[in-house]
Order: C-alpha cells, then structure tokens, then sequence
C-alpha cells in the first residue's frame, strides 16, 4: 500500500511538471497579451516529433532536443509576428481564434512532415527503472522532475532578477503604465510568445519517452495545461507549478485508486469543482469588476 | 468574453431600418433554402446542405450565447453529442417514437445546462472558458468510457427517423426538414434578439454591472441564453443521428465544440446571419478541400488565420460594415 501510494506520487509529479511547465506557457503568454494561445500544446508536440525525428536521422539526443526546442521557439516567434502581432487590434475571441487556426495548421504541418505514425524517443539515461523505498521510478521521471526544477529556478531568477523579466512582469501588472516607462510591450509579447514555446517543447521533449508522441499528441496535453493554469490562478508563476503538480498528483492517485479508465477526466472534474467553490482558482485572488 | 466587443446590433440604427436586417435577412435566408435544390439535385450536395443546416441550427443558438450575451463556452458538442445519443438510445434501445426521443432528450439537456448554468455562469472569461471545455471534455470521455451503453470509441447505429409509421427518407426530404428546423431557429433567434430579452442580453455583454444597474437580472439572462444555445444544439444533434443513422464520440470531442465556436466568431459575433455563413463556409470549406488531400489541415488553418487577421470582426459584420460605407 504505502509502496503502492509512493508509486502513483513518482507517476504524479512526473505528468505533474510537464502540466506545469505547459501551465507557464500559458500564463506567460495571457500575461503579456490575456490571450489564451491555444496552440501551446502543439509546440508541445512539435519538441517531442521533432527531437524523436532528429534523433532517427543520427542526432544525438540532446543535441536533438536542443535542436526541437529551438524549432519550436522559431515556430512560436513567427505565429507572433506573423500572426499575433498583425491582429493586436482584434478583440481577444478573435485572438483566441487565431491561435487555433495556428493550432490546426501546426498538426497538419506536423502530419505533412512526421507522417501519421507514432514516435518513441528514447529515454536520456536508460530505461532501467531505479527502486526507491519499494517503488521502481525510471529514470526519465527523474530527469523530468530536475529538468522542471532547474527551469522553475531559472525562470525565478529571470522573473525577478533581470530587466527583461522585470518588463514582462510589468507589462503583465499593467500594461499602459508599462509602455508610460519606457517599456516596449510588443518586445515583451514576442519574448513571452518564444518563451511559451520553448517550455512546451522542453516539455515535450521530456515526457516523450515515458508517453509516445504523434501528430495530434499536444491537444490534450496542452488542455491539462490550461486547466492546470487556470487552478492555479490564470497568469499566476507559482499558481502554474503548483496547479500542474496538484493536478498531476491528483490524476495518477485517481487512476490508481478511484478508475483508471476515467484517468483522462480527472483533471476536468477537478477543475470544475474548485471553479464552483473558488471562481478565481486556488490562488487567485478575488476581484471586484469594474464598471 | 471581453467587454471590448462591439455590439454590431447596437441600439443607434434607427427604427425602420431595424426591422430590415430582421425580416429581410430571414426572407434572403429562405430563398437561398429553397432554391438550393433547385439549383442543385444531387444528393451530395444536398448531404453538405443539410450538414450545413444542422451546423447553422447550433451556430445561432451559440451565437445568442457568445455573441449577444457575451459568454464564452467551448462545451457545446457535449449538448450536441448528448442530443444525439440522448435520442438514439431513446427509440433505439427503449422504442420510443423519433419525435418522442427527440423531445425527451432536447428536454434532458435543458434541464442539465439549468443545473450546470447555474454555477458555470457565475465565472467569467477564461475560467467559463475553461468550465465549459472541462464539462465537455467529462461528456466525450463518458460518452467514449461507457460502451455498454453508448458502443463506446465504435459508436453506435440510430433507427431512422418515423413518424406515424412514415419514415424519413432519402436526401430531398430530409433537406426540406433541415431547411425548415434552420428557418425556425433564425426566426426564433431573431424574435429574441429584437425583445426585451434581447436586449437585455446585449446590455450586460456591454457591461454587467451596469445592466444589473438598470434593473436587468443578468444571472437569469444569462441562464436563458445559455439553455437555449444548448436546446438549439441539442435538437441539430439529434437530428443530425437520425440524418447520418450513425453516431461516434467524435461529436462530443473539444475539436467539434472548437469547431463550432469558430464558426460563430468566423461569421462575425453577434450576427445571426454570421453565424449561418460562418457555419455555412466553414462545413463546406473541408469539403473543398478534401482535393487538397494531405494539405487539408494546413491550408484550413491558414486560411482561418487570415480571415481573422483580415477580418477581425468575422466576415458578415467587416462586409456589412463596407457596403454602409459604400453608401453614405
């Protein structure tokens, strides 16, 4: 039982970090622009195919995530350019839009390049698994888990340390003032667009060995992410890591203990009930409209 | 979702002019149904049209939602995919008669969007966002889980549609039923949006604490909005499985629900000729496109992306807003 309990915690904090660095890309990018880019889960997708596929052509595999997380972050400054930026007037329903459009192009790009199979990665150090107090963890897990501390760290650090990380901070509090001292906002919402990608297909790069990747791989990984962006308070840096270990955590208990086949569900269930009780998410703090 | 949006049905045109886009736009609309077979007779076209058909039934009825009342939800194929299922186990499994089956589960979804509306409303932009994509989600996953009932990821066969032993049949008719349910549901909508409701609804899309204000309770309104756009989905989902005599998950999946709000903001919110054209292009577009083959998805998305960029207001407003400037 407690081995057992210990075994879905390594399961849990292992999809955990991946949902929440999913979870920063979304929160960063509805900072700079409060649009929900629903193409997150694509960049996702596109740093697990395209590391699987560097490293089936010869590449070794860190150099191939290296090269997918650069694809990706190329990827998302050109949907910003591109796209985001020519649209900054529309509202954000029809920014909103615009990403899917962005999504739907991106799994048909992927489909056109990677073809419609499945694709495993293989894992940075082995697939032996490594017993730990009764439970086996691989070692991938262990990589995911130190890969999104050092990130989490990093990105503190970035946050709120340096000038750049200071402006987006800015830009997110309050815009027009941001742009009163000085600060370039568009500068700021290409970084966080670059930024957004480059932690999902970190993401991805990572969880594709332990979960086979595919052309349509991000929609529901990049969904969990939302939702773990939303529990923890939409644009919040410590909501986004703690909604997505919460909602990792709660998913693998639930699928060892609760139905393994409703696994899926969980995270919605979740998010649902405690949207009901706190409509501004676990940390959110309570606002008052105004008129 | 957002304040910002500009009610395209604002009260400023006078009142003459008023009652054309209402009564006009909808005579427009039924010519354009009735002559479709005349100009086109066989039965593929006439399988498209009524897709498109049942698209623009669920279209409008978002549109009040979305577009007028300005909620968000990105849960619609769950009712569409309840109505669905909700009718064929009906008379399938249970034997009721097709409109029986019909009426029973509309119903059962009007009552679950009460049940939810409630406190899924009280939420605003992207945390209704995120609601009514989860209650989505929990329908499709349900729906694909319990396959003892619902055939699971395999689907399931409907009985076709009888009524008084008379069975539907055929392209033709089932064109005219659609075309008839779409005219209905126009004409329903824009009774709607041109009463007290109705503008009730656009006054707490400008601004919710001002229409509460002003006397409007907003959480009723938004609660009517929000079971008719789910009983207008409900009835195309039924309709639609007794249509295709075959129903799969896939129309309760978060990329039908997608689907179907980019049909509503393509069109142009708050427009329900908008949102006929833009369920309209959008089912006929992939059928296009199918030549392109393997470059479906991408061209698709390309070209949703720039319709957006180019016409952020979706495509009936941004063209209606040309041609008044065309003629002073």
């Amino acid at each position: 039982m407690g081995a057992q309990a210990l075994q879905f915690l390594a399961a849990g904090l292992t999809a955990g970090s991946i949902y929440a660095l999913v979870a920063l890309g979304f929160s960063i990018v509805f900072n700079a622009s409060r649009v929900i880019n629903f193409a997150q889960g694509e960049f996702v997708m596109i740093g697990g195919m395209a590391a699987a596929s560097l490293v089936g052509a010869g590449a070794p595999l860190l150099l191939a995530i290296a090269g997918a997380v650069l694809l990706a972050t190329a990827v998302g400054l050109l949907l910003e350019k591109l796209a985001i930026e020519r649209a900054a007037r529309a509202d954000v329903t029809t920014l909103i839009i615009i990403t899917i459009g962005a999504s739907i192009l991106l799994r048909g790009l992927a489909q056109l390049v990677w073809g419609k199979g499945i694709r495993a990665l293989p894992p940075i150090s082995g697939e032996r698994p490594i017993e730990l107090l009764g439970a086996s963890v691989l070692p991938q897990s262990l990589w995911v888990l130190g890969a999104t501390l050092a990130i989490v760290a990093a990105l503190s650090w970035f946050f709120e340390r340096t000038r750049a990380g200071r402006a987006m901070r800015a830009t997110a509090a309050n815009r027009l003032a941001a742009q009163l001292v000085g600060i370039d906002v568009r500068h700021v919402l290409l970084a966080s667009f670059g930024l957004a990608s480059a932690l999902g297909a970190v993401a991805g790069a990572l969880i594709a060995p332990i979960a086979f990747t595919s052309w349509d791989a991000g929609t529901l990984l990049g969904l969990k992410g939302f939702a773990a962006a939303i529990l923890g308070g939409l644009g919040s840096f410590h909501g986004a890591v703690a909604g997505g270990l919460v909602l990792g955590l709660l998913e693998s208990l639930g699928a060892g203990f609760v139905s393994s086949a409703y696994k899926d569900a969980i995270a919605f269930v979740v998010i649902l009930a405690v949207l009901f009780v706190r409509p501004d998410g676990l940390v959110g703090a309570l606002r008052s409209e105004r008129v | 979702m957002d304040s910002s949006v500009p009610c395209a049905a604002s009260a400023s045109s006078a009142a003459p002019r008023a009652a054309w886009p209402r009564h006009g736009g909808l005579v427009l609309l039924a010519l354009v149904v009735f002559a479709l077979p005349l100009a086109a007779r066989n039965d593929y076209v006439l399988d498209v049209a009524i897709t498109v058909a049942l698209n623009a039934i669920v279209c409008v009825g978002l549109n009040l939602l979305i577009g007028y009342a300005g909620q968000i939800s990105l849960g619609h194929a769950g009712f569409f995919a309840l109505g669905a299922y909700g009718a064929a186990l009906l008379s399938g499994r249970f034997g009721w008669p097709a409109l029986a089956a019909l009426a029973g589960a509309t119903a059962a979804v009007a009552l679950l969007a009460w049940l939810v509306g409630r406190p899924i409303l009280r939420l605003k932009g992207h945390y209704l966002a995120m609601a009514t994509l989860g209650l989505g989600i929990i329908v499709a996953i349900v729906i694909a889980t319990e396959d003892g009932i619902t055939g699971g990821p395999d689907g399931m066969t409907v009985p076709p549609l009888a009524v008084a032993g008379f069975v539907l049949r055929g392209e033709q008719a089932w064109y005219a039923l659609s075309g008839a349910a779409l005219l209905l549901a126009v004409w329903l909508a824009s009774n709607l949006i041109a009463s007290p409701t109705g503008r009730a609804l656009r006054a707490l899309h400008a601004s919710e604490i001002a229409a509460e204000l002003a006397g409007i309770d907003s959480a009723r309104h938004k609660l009517m909005a929000f079971v008719v756009s789910a009983v207008f989905a409900a009835l195309a989902g039924g309709l639609a499985a007794f249509h295709a005599g075959f129903i799969t998950p896939a129309k309760a999946s978060f990329l039908h629900s997608i689907e179907l709000v980019t049909m509503v903001v393509f069109g142009g919110m708050a427009s329900t000729f908008g949102a006929v054209v833009g369920a309209a292009v959008l089912t006929v577009l992939p059928q296009l496109l199918t030549v392109l083959k393997d470059y479906e998805m991408v061209v698709f998305g390309a070209l949703l992306m720039a319709t957006m960029i180019f016409f952020p207001r979706g495509v009936v407003p941004t063209l209606a807003a040309l041609w008044r400037r065309r003629r002073p």
